[in-house]
């Protein structure tokens, strides 16, 4: 972990960028190259474990094309499955800066959704203009409050918040649980228990053109500006001051306590965001059907995008192509579902291994310096 | 709609094309599928693992079974969750694969996500397992079939009174929704239909499959002296090898589960899918239309008893035997007035009853006398 964020750090502390004028080149070449070729090496292991199973490698690479990315309905498809993704990534990304791990995001998406259904409620008559604002406003709030539960819990109490947001997130499933199949329920759904529904004339609808989930613009949005909280603002350099070194950073005097509230905030906010999404794009209500694991599948985007949102773009779409190719592998390579899953969990191993070529090469590194 | 549409799937490609924007995704249809004896292509689509020993491989099985018919061709995609993915999932098999007939099996693909892909597809066929399809608010090109297990469950009651020695019997139940309050209480009335004394235990896991929860469910009831136990979750599997572990009787759900619980099992409650999907099938491919809404029971041939176990006695063969004869002539009726649930109130008045085609029993919302046990 403290490698990741240490190394998303170090580079804008090199001095000899006068110098050698290629350098920054050279280093975003390595920043594109190492995940390439851990992808590469990906690729060769799992081509090994198909001919192992009498499966030809070239057939799948054929059918995850066709399935992720060789049409538009699959690009769609992709894209569809990429869109909350973004904001769940990020709400692993952001308080990563700061050094922490939080695994939680899964409970801030249901509960983003439910406290989003439950603000558009008394809104129904109001039209889309009315009810969209709120419910955004109510998911963000309500995933800011949960993660911001595990920051507080961190900075006040020094409580691991890896453990407490996984612990916060049984506890959200459950809570989620107990309001949408008690108080919150509609009675008339019989047996899948939903809240009242928000009004088919209030659901978000596709972006126009594209006919694309509506997650993506506001992911992408996040994402960019979450780049430049992060690298272009005192508030973003100060989190990764801390994240370095947390010492160092309270002898500085920064305000660790606050930077780490408002990390987990705003990353729990978009997460809770998602949900929300969701809910407006999608369903229309709350139901077991947000529980879809957005919040699982951001921890691996954000730890394959090493934390850099701009980086969580292209990882949420492979692992969004992934998917959405992984019923064309049943069906027609007759290969168990978790096939996708044994892929996806050789690209993460070498990714996370290919953390530690940083900085071992020395073609990559300044140059001209006595 | 004619279902001789559903075969005529190059007219519908040349609609698309002609659609427009709609054009661009007829360009990823690979160009070899062009034969000219095209074959049906059915698309069967599962919640969970196909070899759960439960509710997936109860379709699965049949599934595999239509695999031989000439002229239908089957693809199947498993774990596929009820969320918009699966609405993804069967675009994928209409555009990628050219399936026209499709069986999204699981209870939470039908609304919203099937409904509205038929909307979007109306030359498709969608047929849903255990929807609940009304001709004035749902596409014509979808439908429903279901089966009527809960007769199934009174003769799992009928079998479980003979085997206890306790007087108390267990079950095991994912979410209290109608479909599995009815087959607790048919538990529940079959047993008492033998001896009144008998009472039933039921523990709610909240989840469709949550083994570990449904590990716990199990030994707990054991622990309170249950010594029969059935269930109601998507794969039975822990329940059964639990009371096979802890030696009690046990009486299966979904499909057959001998094999999990050799000495134990008694009979069990499964469905026969085969019935249903060569009749669609065969509907199909002879141009006919297929039903919108199906439903059967044990005379019908929808659901089937396993095989009885050694730990059934003959007294216990012979009494879920005549009560089966019963059922084979239809109109057997479980739920019939003066009923009382659990609370005391009086559910179903003296004088009326609900056979097992009453649609009343499928939003049924309580748990008889004799059941242990509270909804949420």
């Amino acid at each position: 972990m403290s490698s990741a964020t240490t190394a998303a750090v170090l580079p804008d502390a090199v001095p000899a960028r006068a110098a050698d004028s290629w350098y920054p080149l050279r280093r975003a070449l390595e920043a594109v190259l190492a995940p390439l070729v851990a992808l590469g090496v990906a690729g060769v292991l799992f081509s090994v474990f198909l001919l192992c199973l009498g499966q030809s490698p070239l057939d799948f690479l054929d059918l995850v094309w066709r399935g992720a990315f060789g049409s538009w309905f699959s690009i769609q498809n992709t894209v569809q499955r990429a869109a909350p993704l973004l904001l769940t990534a990020l709400c692993v990304a952001l308080p990563g800066q700061l050094g922490l791990v939080i695994i939680g995001g899964e409970a801030a998406v249901v509960l983003g959704g439910l406290a989003a259904t439950v603000a558009a409620l008394p809104l129904v008559h109001g039209g889309p203009f009315l009810v969209l604002p709120a419910m955004a406003i109510a998911g963000i709030a309500m995933g800011a409050f949960w993660i911001g539960i595990s920051g507080w819990l961190k900075a006040r109490l020094n409580v691991n918040e890896t453990i407490a947001s996984l612990v916060l997130a049984y506890i959200g499933l459950a809570l989620f649980n107990h309001l949408v199949e008690g108080v919150l329920r509609d009675p008339s759904s019989l047996n899948k228990p939903s809240t009242y529904g928000i009004g088919d004339g209030n659901m978000l609808d596709t972006v126009p053109w594209l006919d694309v989930h509506p997650g993506l613009p506001v992911g992408i949005l996040a994402c960019v500006l979450s780049w430049v909280l992060i690298y272009r603002t005192s508030f973003g350099f100060a989190s990764r001051v801390t994240g370095g070194n947390v010492r160092a950073a309270q002898l500085q005097g920064l305000p660790v306590t606050r930077l780490i509230l408002v990390a987990c905030a705003i990353g729990g906010g978009c997460a809770g965001l998602a949900g929300a999404i969701e809910v407006a794009a999608e369903y229309g209500r709350a139901n077991a059907s947000l529980n879809a694991g957005y919040g699982y599948t951001g921890i691996l985007i954000a730890f394959l995008a090493r934390f850099n949102p701009l980086a969580i773009m292209p990882m949420a779409l492979l692992l969004g192509g992934l998917t959405a190719a992984g019923g064309l592998l049943q069906r027609h390579m007759g290969l168990p579902d978790a096939t996708i899953l044994v892929l996806q969990g050789l690209i993460f191993v070498s990714i996370l291994t290919s953390d530690t070529l940083y900085g071992r090469f020395r073609w990559f590194q300044p140059r001209g310096t006595a | 709609m004619p279902a001789d549409t559903l075969l005529a799937t190059d007219v519908s490609r040349r609609r698309l094309l002609a659609g427009g924007a709609a054009g661009l995704a007829a360009l990823g249809l690979p160009g070899r599928r062009a034969s000219a004896a095209r074959p049906l292509i059915v698309g069967f689509i599962y919640v969970g693992p196909k070899d759960d020993y439960g509710y997936n491989q109860a379709h699965a099985e049949a599934a595999a079974m239509l695999k031989k018919t000439p002229g239908v061709s089957i693809v199947e995609e498993e774990r596929v969750p009820e969320s918009d993915d699966v609405s993804r999932t069967m675009e994928s098999m209409i555009r990628l694969d050219g399936a026209t007939l499709l069986f999204p099996t699981s209870f939470g693909y039908f609304d919203p996500y099937m409904l509205r892909t038929a909307a979007k597809y109306p030359n498709i066929q969608f047929r849903h397992c255990g929807g609940l399809w009304q001709k004035d608010k749902h596409p014509m090109n979808t439908g429903s079939y279901f089966g009527y297990i809960g007769m199934c469950q009174y003769l799992n009651g009928i079998a479980a009174a003979h085997a206890t020695k306790s007087k108390k019997i267990g079950f095991v139940a994912a979410k209290p929704i109608p479909q599995v309050l009815v087959n607790i209480n048919s538990f529940t009335l079959g047993a008492r239909s033998v001896d009144p004394a008998i009472t039933t235990s039921v523990i709610f896991t909240g989840e469709w499959s949550m083994p570990v929860k449904e590990a716990e469910a199990s030994n707990s009831l054991i622990d309170q002296g249950i010594d029969v136990v059935t269930c109601h979750v998507d794969s039975p599997k822990v329940v059964m090898e639990t009371a096979e572990r802890r030696g009690i009787f046990a009486c299966g759900y979904h499909a057959n589960q001998s094999k999990l619980a050799p000495k134990g099992y008694l009979t069990g409650a499964e469905w026969n899918w085969i019935t249903v999907y060569r009749q669609f099938i065969d509907d199909a491919l002879n141009g006919k239309p297929i039903p919108n809404f199906t439903r059967g029971g044990l005379a019908e041939g929808f659901v089937k008893m396993s095989p009885y176990g050694p730990g059934l006695s003959d007294a216990g063969r012979k009494n879920v035997d005549s009560v089966k004869a019963e059922m084979m002539k239809g109109g057997y009726t479980v739920f019939k007035g003066p009923l009382k649930d659990n609370k005391g109130n009086t559910v179903i008045p003296a004088g009326t009853a609900y056979p097992e085609t009453a649609i009343q029993l499928e939003s049924l919302n309580y748990l008889v006398e004799g059941v242990n046990g509270a909804i949420a």
